[in-house]
């Protein structure tokens, strides 16, 4: 039982982090997209991409957050009592950013959208940093089962610079994917050829990183690193498969084939990461059965999960469909 | 603040305090004002009528921008539940925290559909467009009942078995259904649907008043102030009831709403006043009023504060506040049900909404002491329920969290949610400057750029036939 909702709450991460990292991953691009002029193209992409579905996308962070705290409490209370500096600044960056957005589409003069559209971008980067530092503390076991961990080193250390680094980068690649997908869905192939050429450094850099990362977990989490190439192997070997194939295939390949193949690698990379740490919530020394809510607990929160995926799951395709069929446009 | 109190206790309240009081005035906007634009949206398809259209049109724009913002500043109370009141999370997250997962699903189809909505204007068929727009309404009743529902636990903790400081066993609807649920939320809800419909009935009420009184404004003030009017009198009669509930059941918050140091009977309602030294004063007293507003004779006995144990008992500035939260929220109340009665009478009589000048300056202040209302009934709970943050089992004290500098969280928040207010509201008054360039210009709608008459002739049609030869 206990695994079973440990289950739906990584369901929760993983959604989020393919969601809403490519939600992160345009503003990243719209935060290097130059100035006014030169960077008109690519951001009314974003903005008119990013408008209809960020806030659906959003939610998967609420979701996460409400079940862990329901499901796994000790677990929750752990974590928010360790990593309280880079939570806090992640919740504040999330403001930052989602009233950014809103604000700039409504701004008219060049200047108000500068200064909405900093905030929003430069958000967009630091805010999966900080998510990432975050899931590196969680993953190295810096997080005690009493809380009050180190509030520095739980977050500022190898494991969790490399969760920073990666999810900024995987966002990125994943957004830059989604983007030219769009753009050539709206045939506007300047647009394609810049986003195209960003997937490919993006997916460049991921890729070079992701090495660099093995190097840096068989040094500071050896268990992790033990796990994710024995038991987590075919999902790192999927993970690469399709981020090759998805940077082979990006001037020939169908817009949603691409999408796919961009989300089945970011998503292989964090399941990896669930695959290695399974049995375990917290390090190796909080198992989710030690964790977890009472069962009645847990099968309240299976009736949610199973509502969410009547209700919720069909809604959120009828939205992506709609953008798709471009139904959702104008102001 | 009692001395030996935990040392982040101060700053975490603030911001807690802080960031609800900011979030709950999205709220109603998020829950209500959606149903005011399906209102608007709906006579415009039923009775042909273009301004209500462009009313419903631009109404979801104002959405888009409070519904964003609610959405982010929503966020961040879920991680403040952690961040702030670890003690309470992870001790209680397993009852406690069933209520918000049912929120979260209605959270998830109210951003799906208010997306939909607010980006089907151009693209979708006119019903079909409005039908995506129900849910958005039914996600936001569901929404508040839920989070309500979490909040009334609180008050009123049910559906538990704990067992050395653990939670054990939980009873899922017992936590859910608690008995502060009906309530609160109903309390809870009308209040978003008056908050939003005096609200915005204010806004239209002020551009009457300085001239503008078309057709598009008199529509502007019509369709939420009838909403909101109808939802006054059942407010007060849920009110009632929840006042008498809160008499039985949690007699310890009673006894600071009415002030009272002493237990007894004939017990006089006073308004305003003070707590000063354990003794009431300056207040105006009603005699027998508390008494025999909470058991219908002036013989019904209510507990002072002097029922609750030394330790526990509210310090007295924090019953004043309770006092006068109270008050304020129900005197607020009564001005808007005369305010409510005066449109309903003059409409009935005159078949048209009053026009004076005197009818609309109260209406424009209305929308400003609805939130000032929501406000303090929110006050009069939370504060009400101190010291305890899950009354009888757990003090705020204990909840609190003892890592880090809540100060600096606190500081930071501050700036930032008053840079985002400010963002706010000169992302509105944008919006009502282009409308209004829009209005001025001959031809308004034909020739507005983002803006025109939805579902008319001019571009939507004209998509609809290109995406027909496509």
């Amino acid at each position: 039982m206990s695994t079973f909702a440990g289950v739906v709450l990584f369901t929760g991460v993983l959604v989020y982090a393919v969601l809403g990292g490519a939600d992160y991953g345009a503003g990243f691009w719209d935060l290097t997209a130059g100035g006014a002029e030169r960077g008109r193209g690519p951001r009314s992409l974003v903005d008119a991409s990013l408008a209809p579905v960020w806030e659906a996308n959003h939610v998967w962070l609420v979701f996460i957050l409400v079940m862990l705290w329901t499901g796994f409490p000790v677990a929750f209370a752990a974590i928010m009592t360790t990593l309280y500096i880079p939570l806090g600044l992640a919740a504040l960056g999330i403001v930052i950013r989602g009233s950014g957005f809103a604000f700039r589409k409504v701004m008219v003069r060049t200047s108000q959208q500068r200064v909405t559209g900093a905030a929003f971008a430069v958000s967009s980067v630091l805010t999966p940093f900080f998510l990432g530092t975050i899931a590196g503390g969680i993953a190295s076991g810096r997080v005690p089962t009493a809380g009050h961990g180190d509030a520095v080193g739980s977050w500022l250390n190898p494991t969790s610079l490399l969760g920073g680094v990666l999810a900024v980068l995987a966002c990125a690649f994943v957004a830059a994917v989604f983007l030219t997908a769009e753009a050539r869905r709206r045939q506007n192939t300047d647009l394609e050829t810049w986003f195209r050429r960003r997937s490919l450094g993006a997916a460049v850099a991921t890729g070079a990183f992701t090495l660099v990362g093995i190097a840096v977990l068989h040094a500071d989490s050896p268990r992790l690193f033990h796990e994710l190439l024995s038991r987590g192997l075919p999902l790192v070997v999927v993970a690469a498969l399709c981020g090759l194939a998805s940077v082979t295939l990006i001037r020939r390949a169908a817009p949603r084939l691409l999408q796919a193949l961009a989300v089945v690698a970011v998503a292989s990379v964090v399941a990896g990461w669930g695959v290695a740490q399974y049995p375990y919530l917290l390090g190796t020394h909080l198992s989710l059965g030690e964790a977890a809510a009472p069962t009645p607990t847990l099968w309240a929160l299976t009736v949610v999960a199973a509502a969410a995926l009547l209700l919720v799951v069909p809604a959120m395709a009828l939205l992506f469909v709609l953008v798709e069929r471009g139904r959702l446009e104008g102001h | 603040m009692a001395a030996g109190d935990p040392s982040q206790l101060l700053p975490a309240r603030e911001q807690m305090a802080f960031t609800l009081g900011f979030h709950i005035v999205l709220v109603p906007f998020g829950v209500a004002f959606t149903f005011l634009m399906l209102v608007a949206n709906w006579r415009g398809l039923r009775h042909g009528d273009e301004q209500a259209l462009r009313l419903a049109r631009r109404w979801s724009h104002v959405s888009g921008v409070l519904f964003a913002v609610g959405a982010v500043s929503g966020t961040v109370l879920s991680f403040e539940l952690g961040l702030l009141w670890p003690g309470l999370m992870g001790r209680f997250g397993a009852a406690y925290g069933i209520p918000f997962a049912v929120e979260g699903l209605f959270f998830f189809l109210e951003a799906v559909f208010v997306a939909i909505y607010i980006y089907g204007w151009d693209r979708m068929r006119p019903w079909a467009h409005f039908w995506t727009g129900v849910p958005v309404v039914l996600s936001g009743i569901g929404g508040t009942l839920s989070v309500v529902a979490a909040n009334a636990w609180m008050n009123q903790p049910a559906g538990f078995v704990l067992r050395n400081g653990r939670v054990v066993d939980v009873r899922p609807l017992g936590v859910i259904f608690n008995r502060a649920f009906w309530y609160e939320a109903l309390h809870m809800l009308l209040a978003a649907y008056m908050v939003a419909g005096f609200t915005v009935a204010g806004v239209y009420a002020v551009g009457q008043l300085r001239g503008r009184r078309d057709r598009l404004h008199r529509l502007g003030l019509v369709i939420p102030l009838t909403v909101a009017a109808i939802a006054t009198p059942l407010q007060i009669f849920v009110g009632d009831v929840a006042a008498r509930a809160v008499y039985q059941n949690e007699p310890a918050k009673f006894a600071a709403i009415e002030m009272l140091p002493q237990t007894g009977t004939h017990v006089p309602e006073i308004l305003g006043g003070a707590l000063v030294n354990g003794q009431e004063r300056f207040g105006i007293p009603i005699p027998d009023g508390a008494s025999l507003l909470s058991g219908f004779s002036p013989n019904t006995r209510i507990l002072g504060l002097e029922a609750i144990p030394p330790g526990l008992r509210p310090p007295d500035r924090l019953v004043t506040t309770v006092h006068l939260a109270f008050d304020a929220m129900v005197g607020i109340g009564f001005a808007l049900l005369a305010l409510s009665a005066w449109f309903a009478l003059v409409a009935w009589r005159r078949r048209r909404p009053p026009e004076n000048r005197w009818f609309l300056r109260c209406t424009a202040v209305s929308g400003v002491l609805t939130v000032v209302a929501l406000e303090c009934g929110w006050i009069a709970t939370e504060v009400g329920r101190q010291p305890w943050t899950v009354v009888g089992y757990l003090l705020t004290r204990d909840a609190v969290t003892t890592s880090g500098n809540v100060w600096l969280l606190f500081t930071a928040t501050l700036m930032l949610y008053a840079a985002v207010g400010y963002g706010t509201f000169f992302a509105l008054r944008l919006l009502r400057r282009r409308w209004r360039a829009e209005d001025d210009r001959p031809g308004g709608g034909e020739q507005a750029l983002d803006d025109g008459v939805p579902y008319g002739p001019s571009h939507a049609r004209e998509t609809a036939a290109a995406d027909g030869q496509a």
